[in-house]
């Protein structure tokens, strides 16, 4: 009863949820428009969207675990939304990268890219993101078969890459980075374990 | 109908104009002291118009010649971005730590190769030579920057006092550690108390300076009250604050961040936009307090003080020394 409850309560609400999940943003706009960004706005803004893309990105992982633990499917779809408010932020971030910090400086963006371990990898990390935004559409997913589900599979890529980012960037306390990537390899934990336990059940019942 | 009433109070018994504002000078220095520093440094500083702000002004400084051309970061960002790990590493912690943090009483012992070792009281310090005021770019390594109008005197004025002997080839400056007081101490960060270090002719060169203030008042805690070192054509990391020992040595000191990142932080630190670093680039810098839409700006060798500093390096290797 709970569970169906439950159930239609997520998917009668979709529209709540994202406006939840874009209030991050809402947010940044309000600080901007009264000059309240701190003494380094675009590196305030910077920090902002990086840190909610990769919140975002482990709440879109967190859906199938909660799924499969909970036995409620309505979880199941949100994925998408979640996972596309998580592009939403990644491409704040990238443009906020591109434009306020370095001005469409390509050549300096270029050298920047490649010479700094943390950018290569963040960056790697968005150019990765694009191909799931762009085939995360009923149709696509169609269209791609059993091969949308392989593609899909880089978003544990994504998620290890953008850890990585973060704790190659901060200086010296790592305690905000390990937190992010602690939860992140616990939300991996969670679907191995359900696999093996499926293992388990298998052969016991064979 | 006028009426003539005697005052009752004898004309010895008034307080004359001058003793009265002196004891209102008195309790306003006392109100301040506790606030921030004990008494003594009555007549040198003394409280502005907000005192509880604890903002002190410093009473007298000469404008110098250095640096009157830049625009000025407005104080709240100086106070408000800092980099100060003894209190937190996030850029608001240390206005918000430091709070409670006394500059005063402060002494600084003077120790290694020098005729003798010594201290010296923070009221010393204020008198050992003229203040001034000096407008110098602060550029961060992680690629920002600041123009910040310091006031303090040339180091050179303190190692002269200190009267290092023929050993001494570089000065170490030791910051104070507390974590009782420095709640970032508590994390093991860096290795505790942070330690810089200069060549003895770096040390010397006149654009060197122990700052007390920062516009026209004494220097706040989160900027290294009570005294802090300022070497312009350095990254800021070089400027160790709320110093409490000076250590001459023959030896290069082995800084903090050099401890933390030998292949990040060297210990020369020069301002150097063609000696890039493992993670921020050192070509640009944004200026702070500019707006989302101001560009970076590039960053000048040694900061923009080649001229005064560029024969320090004459036939080193800038890109191994780092």
């Amino acid at each position: 009863m709970l569970k169906i409850t439950i159930n239609s309560l997520i998917i009668n609400n979709k529209k709540l949820i994202l406006f939840i999940s874009l209030m991050p943003s809402f947010r940044l706009i309000y600080l901007g428009i009264n000059n309240n960004l701190g003494a380094n706005p675009i590196e305030f803004i910077e920090r902002s969207t990086g840190l909610w893309a990769l919140i975002l990105l482990l709440i879109t992982l967190a859906m199938t675990p909660i799924r499969q633990h909970s036995g409620i499917n309505a979880f199941a779809q949100l994925r998408r939304m979640l996972g596309l408010t998580m592009f939403f932020y990644t491409c704040l971030h990238i443009v906020t990268y591109l434009v306020l910090d370095h001005w469409f400086d390509f050549e300096e963006i270029g050298k920047d890219i490649i010479k700094h371990p943390y950018l290569l990898v963040g960056f790697t990390a968005f150019m990765m993101t694009v191909p799931l935004a762009m085939t995360s559409t009923q149709a696509m997913m169609k269209r791609l078969g059993g091969r949308w589900k392989r593609l899909h599979q880089l978003v544990y890529l994504i998620g290890l890459l953008a850890v990585l980012h973060f704790l190659w960037l901060v200086k010296k306390d790592m305690t905000e980075p390990l937190l992010y990537g602690a939860v992140f390899f616990s939300l991996i934990a969670l679907r191995i374990a359900y696999k093996f336990r499926g293992r388990i059940l298998s052969t016991r019942m064979g | 109908m006028l009426i003539h009433k005697k005052s009752d109070v004898i004309p010895s018994e008034i307080t004359s104009k001058e003793n009265f504002e002196n004891r209102r000078n008195l309790i306003k220095a006392a109100g301040a002291s506790l606030l921030t520093a004990s008494g003594i440094f009555t007549g040198l500083v003394s409280s502005t118009a907000n005192a509880a702000s604890g903002r002190q002004k410093i009473n007298s400084y000469a404008k110098s010649k250095y640096g009157a051309e830049e625009k000025l970061t407005p104080y709240d960002d100086i106070t408000n971005y800092n980099n100060y790990y003894e209190f937190g590493t996030s850029k608001t912690d240390p206005s918000i730590e430091s709070r409670l943090f006394k500059p005063s009483p402060w002494a600084v012992s003077i120790e290694g190769a020098v005729k003798k070792n010594k201290q010296i009281g923070i009221e010393d310090i204020f008198k050992l030579a003229p203040l001034e005021e000096r407008i110098y770019r602060m550029r961060c390594v992680e690629g920002w920057s600041m123009v910040i109008p310091w006031i303090g005197f040339p180091l050179a004025k303190l190692i002269q006092w200190a009267e290092p002997t023929a050993n001494a080839k570089y000065v170490e400056f030791i910051s104070l550690s507390d974590d009782l007081i420095m709640p970032g101490q508590r994390i093991h960060a860096l290795d505790w108390p942070y330690v810089e270090g200069l060549r003895m002719d770096e040390a010397m060169n006149p654009l060197t300076m122990i700052a007390v203030g920062l516009y026209g008042e004494v220097l706040p805690n989160q900027n290294g009250a009570p005294m802090r070192l300022v070497v312009p054509w350095k990254y800021g990391f070089k400027g160790a604050k709320a110093i409490v020992k000076i250590r001459f040595t023959e030896t290069m000191p082995k800084t903090s961040w050099m401890k933390a990142g030998p292949n990040e932080y060297g210990f020369y630190a020069n301002v150097n936009p063609t000696v890039d670093h493992p993670r921020w680039t050192q070509s640009s810098e944004r200026r702070i307090g500019g707006g989302l839409f101001t560009p970076r700006i590039k960053t000048q060798i040694f900061n923009g003080y080649a001229e005064q500093v560029a024969q320090l390096y004459t036939g080193m290797d800038l890109n191994k020394n780092f």
